[in-house]
């Protein structure tokens, strides 16, 4: 069952085709791995699905909604979260607070002034319930701007898992940490997507990573969508084994 | 007929200074991305040195020598600007973008108040280079030479400064640290100079504004929050960072001052705003800018 | 640090309780205690501190920095001056809702204007915007008083209950004024404690670390900044129609822009980013400036060099500073 689908989008930054005629799809409770060496598009495509640009074509659809001109907030309120490549927390509050703000967000009580925001308990329990699923909670009081990398990259993703999205999309969610933390962050989250029951599109370079913890496949070369599969069919695809890693897979 | 079309004429002075003080104020912030809300005050420097120098060597140069001490303005404020930068700005950029804000707020208030200081609380004027030009027949009317001078020395200046920015090498300095500074500083350019350079660059044009309206207008305390703020009009119309809109919205922002006072003195500020608050609902870039 | 009791959920610290408690003692005592020349002082303080919470929401909370407030305080002010000059109204009470009303209204408009903006356009806007409205007051002299000003004689407090006529009068209304400013400015230290406490005021700070993911976290920016600015300007604006009793005399200079500097080195001096930073500034700016004012003529330029000197070498202020260094201290004990 298709949670997401593009039909023949675009985006082009002046002669770079960034987002040249994809049809992407993800199905519901997928792990997606999205693929491609360094300017495919993947970021990109992910931009434009999220929000952050609109396509110059092309339609986006979820859920049976066409959501190609909703504004973010709407897009949020639809199903759809992202986590960020560069880390995107809200430095000067705690991991707690990132935390619960997503949740109060989606509560729609974030309008609510006269009101201490730690009087909500349901927001407290569900905030703390969160934080213990991302191995963050013995780090709840601290500022965000002091967590170690790791912990920040885990933050970023908790906090867009905190919006209760269907679809998820993760970019680049083991990037800039040792091999250790790695694993580390995509067990965390892969027993957090699996467990939530939701949809999940992980832009990831690291192809151990990838062939562990996806359903499906998806490569990007130059813009377009080059191979889409199951991972054993793209580990004896050469093609796609010259483009990233310039030889074969082993193991 | 006549009167409007002098008051026009009268438009173009203050449209050159104008230019000047927002080209400078573009310029910083297209290199370094800050404003400096002193900027105002360093025109109103200008303006004084200028003044000062002019009055205190007239009578004893002749005439013709007393025009060579008008850029003296606007070579005194560049230097304090070269000084300030390092001093001041260049260890608040790491912070957040109000700490900058503030200090130059905060120096705003001291140089604003170190005019009252230095110079006192009397106008300046240099107004004897203004009327030693003289004045030519227009409709009838009599109209200042000076003004017309100035009015090539702005567009003079704006040629040379479109000059410095996009046909030397300097120029593609400065266009390249404003396009990407981490980029810029990754290939070995020394982003401190070029700061510091650009920020003299402002403030020269800032203060050069200054001293060349002082013998048409004099010097009182007040004039650099006021040109701030006009200045400010000028950069919405036009655009941030944009060279030809500073240009461009130097002369409409002057013709409509110069209107307003003629016909609607009393709410003159009032209308300057209301025009640019339709530019940015319009347009919220200005009309040549370029989104940040 | 130990939990008194809970607060809606949040926790109160023996410290927290007692400190407000020794501050809300002595600040109750001041009339009996200081004469009314000192208690006058401190009204003003209070009144200030008013208009630098407002202002603190901008800049502390929501990471804007407004060099125009004093366009707010100028219309809580003038608002009074309008009502006894061409209303002959009298009462405190009517001064406070008019001027509640009057001030989110132009609130609303600046706000409009301003907020679509942010750093520096939204700075210099706010500004000018507050010139404008000097310019204004100024030209318009015949409305306004221009620079005489338009004097106001001693309001009746409590819907008429006390009228400050005839002999002792203005003993009694020194005295009377400050437990009224004192009442007001509980209440309002109390909202504005809610509101920053509050998910608003949460989103507000997550808009003022990082206002894209606060749209991909489905809180619309533009909307909060929009409130945010709302409620800065009813605070600063119910500041400056307390403010008019004290002095007496409303005129253009409450909107020129060095009075806006003000509300800035106020806060910045107690610390802008703690909710009692403002309150802390303002008291004692209150006291600097009147004993300045006194010393040298170039107040301005004093001001300028101290806020230059707080932003490079003590940014947190008075009561950041020193609660960075009690932190310290606990932690090596």
């Amino acid at each position: 069952m298709t949670i997401l689908h593009t039909v023949n989008l675009k985006k082009s930054f002046g002669d770079t085709h960034a987002v040249d005629n994809v049809n992407f799809t993800v199905g519901t409770n997928e792990v997606v791995a999205l693929v491609g060496s360094n300017g495919a598009g993947k970021t990109s495509l992910v931009n434009v699905i999220t929000g952050m640009f609109p396509p110059d074509s092309g339609t986006i659809h979820f859920q049976g909604q066409d959501v190609t001109h909703y504004t973010t907030t709407e897009r949020v309120r639809a199903g759809i979260a992202r986590s960020f490549q560069l880390v995107n927390l809200f430095d000067k509050l705690s991991a707690y607070e990132n935390v619960a703000l997503a949740v109060f967000a989606r509560d729609r009580k974030t309008h609510r002034m006269l009101s201490p925001a730690d009087g909500d308990s349901a927001v407290r329990d569900e905030t703390n319930e969160l934080l213990r699923q991302f191995a963050l909670h013995d780090k709840a009081v601290t500022l965000a701007g002091g967590l170690a990398q790791g912990e920040r990259k885990l933050l970023d993703v908790a906090v867009a898992y905190a919006l209760r999205p269907r679809v998820l999309f993760l970019d680049e969610p083991t990037s800039g940490v040792s091999t250790r933390d790695k694993a580390q962050i995509m067990d965390t989250v892969s027993a957090v997507v699996r467990g939530g029951k939701i949809s999940a599109v992980i832009i990831e370079h690291d192809m151990d990573v990838v062939f562990r913890y996806s359903d499906r496949i998806v490569m990007m070369h130059e813009g377009r969508v080059l191979a889409d599969g199951k991972p054993e069919d793209i580990r004896n695809n050469e093609q796609v084994a010259m483009i990233l890693i310039g030889g074969k897979f082993t193991h | 007929m006549g009167t409007l079309i002098i008051q026009v004429l009268n438009s173009l002075l203050y449209a050159s200074a104008l230019f000047l003080i927002a080209a400078g104020l573009s310029l910083i912030y297209g290199v370094m991305r800050i404003v400096n809300l002193a900027h105002g005050t360093m025109y109103a420097v200008g303006a004084y040195v200028a003044a000062w120098a002019v009055g205190a060597a007239a009578g004893r140069i002749p005439v013709l020598g007393l025009y060579a001490l008008i850029p003296l303005g606007a070579i005194v404020v560049a230097a304090l600007g070269m000084v300030l930068e390092p001093l001041l700005l260049r260890p608040l950029y790491k912070r957040t973008e109000e700490y900058v804000l503030l200090a130059t707020f905060g120096l705003l208030m001291v140089i604003d108040d170190g005019i009252r200081f230095v110079w006192g609380g009397t106008p300046l004027s240099a107004s004897v280079l203004w009327e030693h030009m003289g004045g030519i027949q227009i409709f009838g009317l009599r109209y200042p030479i000076y003004n017309l001078m100035v009015f090539l020395v702005g567009v003079l200046a704006a040629f040379l400064l479109w000059l410095l920015v996009y046909r030397t090498h300097f120029g593609l300095l400065l266009r390249a640290t404003s396009q990407n500074m981490r980029m810029a500083s990754a290939l070995g350019l020394n982003v401190k100079r070029v700061y510091v350079q650009a920020f003299g660059i402002g403030c020269f044009m800032a203060g050069l504004g200054g001293a060349i309206v002082v013998p048409s207008q004099a010097a009182v305390l007040g004039m650099g929050v006021d040109a701030l703020v006009l200045a400010f009009v000028v950069v919405v119309i036009g655009g941030l960072g944009s060279l030809e809109g500073a240009f461009v919205g130097a002369l409409i922002v002057s013709f409509v001052r110069t209107l307003g006072i003629t016909f609607f003195p009393e709410i003159e500020l009032a209308v300057l705003y209301l025009i640019a608050a339709v530019v940015l609902l319009i347009r919220p870039t200005g009309l040549f800018g370029k989104a940040s | 640090m130990r939990t008194a009791f809970h607060f809606q959920g949040v926790p109160v610290s023996w410290r927290s309780l007692g400190i407000t408690l020794v501050v809300a003692a002595l600040l109750l005592a001041v009339p009996t205690v200081l004469n009314p020349y000192q208690t006058i002082l401190i009204s003003y303080g209070l009144v200030m501190a008013i208009a630098a919470l407002g202002f603190n929401l901008l800049l502390g909370y929501t990471g804007l920095t407004s060099f125009g407030h004093s366009a707010y305080f100028g219309v809580g002010a003038y608002t009074v001056a309008f009502l006894v000059k061409y209303l002959g109204v009298t009462s405190m009470e009517l001064y406070i809702i008019v001027g509640f009303v009057v001030s989110a209204v132009i609130s609303a408009v600046f706000g409009f204007l301003c907020v679509r903006y942010t750093l520096v356009f939204f700075s210099i806007l706010t500004l000018a915007l507050s010139q404008v409205l000097w310019s204004l007051a100024f030209k318009f002299f015949w409305v306004t008083g221009g620079t005489d000003g338009i004097r106001v004689p001693r309001p009746s407090l409590l819907a008429g209950t006390f009228q400050f006529t005839g002999s002792g009068a203005f003993l009694r209304f020194v005295n009377s004024y400050y437990y009224y400013l004192l009442v007001v400015f509980a209440v309002c230290v109390g909202v504005m404690w809610l509101i920053v406490h509050s998910p608003f005021g949460k989103a507000l700070q997550a808009i003022r670390d990082n206002a894209t993911r606060a749209e991909f976290i489905a809180v619309r920016v533009w909307h909060y900044r929009y409130a945010a600015f709302l409620i800065s300007g009813v605070f600063t604006g119910l500041a400056g129609v307390l403010w008019v009793p004290l002095n007496g005399l409303t005129t253009p200079d409450v909107f020129y822009w060095p009075f806006s500097g003000e509300i800035v080195f106020m806060t910045v001096l107690g610390g802008f980013r703690n909710f009692t930073g403002p309150i802390v500034g303002a008291m004692i700016f209150n006291y600097l400036k009147t004993y300045a004012v006194a010393t040298t003529e170039y107040w301005q330029f004093l001001l300028g060099a101290v806020l230059i000197a707080l932003v490079m070498v003590l940014p947190a202020g008075i009561v950041g500073t020193a609660m960075q260094l009690l932190a310290r201290l606990r932690k090596e004990a």
